[in-house]
């Protein structure tokens, strides 16, 4: 069941500069799982020490926000094209 | 050098005072250095010192920049009472090695600063920035 996934720019030099992969998922969980295969180094990237994904980085399914779905364990099927957008942000104080 | 229409710095200023005391964000798009485009973003945090530019807006703004062909030259956002350079948090989470990073600083209201910044691996270099 592979999915299309967009790279963004800061993350290719983990890809040899690829900015669209694709790897197999049922959930983006696998699909990350997938990816760190593929790409070591990425899922650190994208997940914190938990295996969550990251706050500043916004991650989507054709137009829909993961967040708003259910996150790591949302389905993916066949064809689905995944986009990974570090988020912008910014402040003084954590 | 980043050229600026003096109409866009305008626009980051009123964007900049409509949101103090919050920051605002946004981003300048266009073609080789030159921007054509304005992107005013929803900043998500309700913190004077803070900015999280909306994701879904981000992402509908990133497609449109895909559409038009233009390209993300500079990402600002507004320091409504701190100077115009970029905190430890905005060096940490500056993920665009190849956008400017622009801040606005309102720390004294009748003359706004506005400064370019190159932030690449946590390192930073201010960048000169040409208004017409």
């Amino acid at each position: 069941m592979p999915v299309k996934v967009k790279i963004p720019t800061p993350l290719r030099k983990l890809t040899a500069n690829k900015g669209e992969v694709e790897v197999d998922g049922k959930t983006i969980g696998e699909m990350i799982e997938n990816l760190e295969k593929s790409y070591p180094g990425l899922k650190e990237r994208l997940c914190d020490e938990a295996g969550a994904i990251r706050r500043f980085v916004n991650v989507y399914i054709n137009e829909e926000d993961i967040r708003f779905m259910q996150g790591k364990d949302t389905s993916l099927k066949d064809g689905d094209e995944v986009s990974i957008i570090p988020a912008i942000a910014g402040g003084n104080i954590n | 050098m980043l050229t600026i229409p003096k109409k866009f710095v305008d626009d980051m200023i009123d964007h900049a005072k409509s949101e103090s005391p919050l920051e605002c964000c946004g981003i300048l798009a266009g073609k080789e250095e030159t921007v054509t485009h304005i992107y005013k973003m929803k900043n998500t945090e309700n913190d004077p010192d803070k900015y999280f530019m909306e994701p879904k807006e981000q992402f509908v703004a990133i497609k449109d920049m895909r559409a038009k062909g233009i390209d993300m030259l500079a990402i600002y956002h507004s320091h409504p009472h701190s100077p115009a350079r970029p905190s430890g948090v905005d060096i940490k989470l500056a993920f665009y090695p190849d956008a400017i990073y622009i801040i606005v600083s309102l720390m004294d209201a009748a003359k706004p600063v506005i400064k370019g910044f190159l932030i690449k691996e946590g390192k930073v270099e201010e960048t000169a920035i040409k208004i017409n």
